[in-house]
């Protein structure tokens, strides 16, 4: 075999691998007064991993087990800058108390994640996907319960452990029952197999309720609310925005190469999903006063707009999701960002109500919620609006008029909600507002490449552009 | 030899016990080992489709065993976060593990 087509085309996932040795090592030989420099440390390496990465590239390796394109490497180098964004926002957090000695793990347990949700991405056989997958949730799992001294967060933890278990369960019996029909994992070799017969309709289902509950869909979403209200912020921001983003790329290319001749079967079970996802979504979230807990109802919605690319089963669909992940990703993160921010320095208040009056003690902050919230929304001219707009073009070229025609409707309703924080921070007087306070460096600058991200990728057409010139 | 049906039956038996256990069981020991029926009923599939339609190659077994794996590794990581719980709060029972509502 070539070993230089190794490192050129699997790049990203090599660059991650050295990181994580790096750190790991980093970490045993660091002395104890020394461990705050480990944050720099992984932020300096996940960058150089970015910065080297970021040529396309496109090949397969191992026979076809592991295969990748430009616009995965693309979303790749989206994902590793999302990581990035969240390595700075967890430093306030890792330094305080007793996460403070563990916070290594933290950075060795992402880093491995986001090795697995590559995998995941570039899966070109069944047991390529299973591992990554396996390799992407058994470390989040450790990192929804890293706050070992809050109940909280080991029951989510907990919920979130066993419902990942039951999926990957679901979804390997799914993948077996495919097996037995067509005798192969590769995903090359199994569309020719394939003649929509019961069986290879009942495999789709398990495998697709399977993945749906990494991506949280209605109705596989009953996880979702409690781990990401128990889990630290940083996690649960990672959860919402990098996990799912790589979810739903692998479900995309999954549907579109593998069960291409199915397209009749699932489209329909997905529009099915989308519909119930958006709506139900939406109206949980109405009720929320918890706003951890209302951005993950928010966030199921997203994860049904992000569906809607995958329903259009085409090339602009492909685009479009990746799209739609990077605008996300900007968005989300501001808002976690926040209220991470918010939790560290007034005492953990995560509720609505602590808000109010938010923006007489801290105008900037609020500026940057509601910016990220109306990106959310996606009220133009911000890059919510846009990614919006593509994902629902590419869904209506391909025919279904009738699931973009509700996606709007609820993009309305959600904007009623979205706004409430909005009201809450800028027009509810309060007695006891959030005091005044200064973010840290880290913290700082992370904010600022969010908005810049919220403003800019939206106006900045040549972003689609990069994105739309790339091979699936 | 016994036939191909007969396996499947079992699997599929397996299956859906454990997806009985995992809603009603009060444990959440009880829950980790029903889930680990679904697991292992699955590597019952693998093997068994690829012993009596596709005896040629292997791709079948070596899923059965990279499943295993895996699972022991869920397993390890699922019992490391029940410890902690019980640490927190001295019981393992799923009704009082209901701090988070909504």
């Amino acid at each position: 075999m070539d070993y230089i087509s190794i490192f050129t085309t699997m790049g990203q996932e090599i660059s991650l691998i050295i990181a994580f040795i790096l750190v790991f090592i980093i970490d045993l030989f660091l002395p104890e007064d020394k461990k705050h420099h480990l944050g720099t440390i992984s932020s300096i390496l996940l960058a150089i991993s970015i910065i080297i990465n970021i040529m396309p590239c496109q090949g397969e390796l191992f026979g076809g087990m592991y295969t990748t394109s430009p616009l995965a490497n693309a979303l790749k180098t989206i994902l590793s800058a999302g990581t990035l964004i969240i390595f700075l926002q967890s430093t306030d957090w890792l330094s305080k108390g007793e996460t403070a000695q563990r916070r290594g793990e933290f950075y060795v347990l992402t880093f491995s994640t986001l090795i697995g949700l590559f995998y995941m991405i570039s899966a070109g056989n069944f047991l390529m996907l299973f591992i990554g997958m396996e390799l992407a949730t058994i470390p989040v799992a450790c990192l929804v319960a890293f706050d070992k001294y809050k109940g909280h967060s080991a029951e989510a933890g907990a919920k979130f452990i066993l419902s990942a278990l039951f999926s990957s369960g679901l979804m390997l019996y799914g993948i077996s029952m495919l097996y037995g029909s067509t005798g192969t994992l590769y995903f090359n070799d199994i569309p020719s197999l394939l003649v929509a017969s019961p069986l290879e309709i009942l495999s789709l289902v398990f495998f697709f309720s399977g993945l749906a509950f990494k991506l949280s869909l209605v109705p596989f979403h009953l996880w979702t609310a409690d781990t990401y209200q128990g889990a630290p912020t940083s996690v649960t921001a990672y959860l919402s925005v990098i996990s799912k983003g790589a979810a739903a790329f692998a479900l995309m290319t999954i549907l579109m190469k593998v069960f291409a001749p199915m397209v009749e079967q699932w489209s329909l079970m997905i529009s099915i999903v989308i519909v119930v996802t958006i709506t139900v979504a939406n109206l949980f979230a109405i009720l929320q006063s918890n706003l951890k807990r209302f951005m993950a109802f928010s966030s199921i919605s997203q994860a049904g707009y992000i569906m809607l690319a995958v329903l259009a089963g085409s090339e602009q669909g492909a685009t479009s999701l990746v799209y739609y992940i990077l605008v996300y990703i900007a968005a989300n993160l501001a808002v976690f960002g926040v209220i991470n921010a918010v939790e560290q320095h007034a005492q953990g208040k995560v509720e609505r109500e602590d808000y109010n009056g938010f923006y007489s003690t801290n105008p900037k902050l609020a500026m940057v919620m509601t910016l990220a919230l109306f990106s959310l929304a996606g009220i133009p001219p911000f890059a919510g609006f846009f990614s919006k707009f593509f994902v629902f073009a590419a869904a209506f070229k391909s025919g279904f008029s009738v699931i973009v025609f509700i996606a709007l409707v609820n993009t309305i309703i959600s904007l009623y909600y979205y706004l409430l924080i909005v009201k809450a921070m800028f027009i509810t007087p309060s007695d006891a507002p959030i005091a005044t306070f200064k973010n840290s460096v880290p913290m700082r600058i992370s904010l600022l490449t969010c908005v810049a991200g919220i403003i800019l990728l939206g106006i900045v057409s040549s972003v689609y552009m990069w994105l739309d010139g790339m091979a699936l | 030899m016994v036939p191909m049906e007969y396996y499947l039956i079992l699997s599929t038996f397996m299956m859906f016990v454990g997806i009985y256990g995992f809603f009603t069981r009060k444990n959440i020991l009880a829950i980790l080992i029903s889930v680990e029926l679904i697991l292992n009923s699955v590597d019952i599939n693998f093997a068994v489709f690829n012993r009596f339609l596709f005896p040629d190659k292997l791709e079948g077994h070596f899923f059965a065993l990279f499943a295993i794996g895996v699972s022991a590794a869920e397993t390890a990581v699922a019992i490391a976060i029940i410890i902690n719980i019980y640490r927190n709060i001295r019981n393992i029972q799923i009704k009082n593990i209901n701090e988070m509502k909504g």
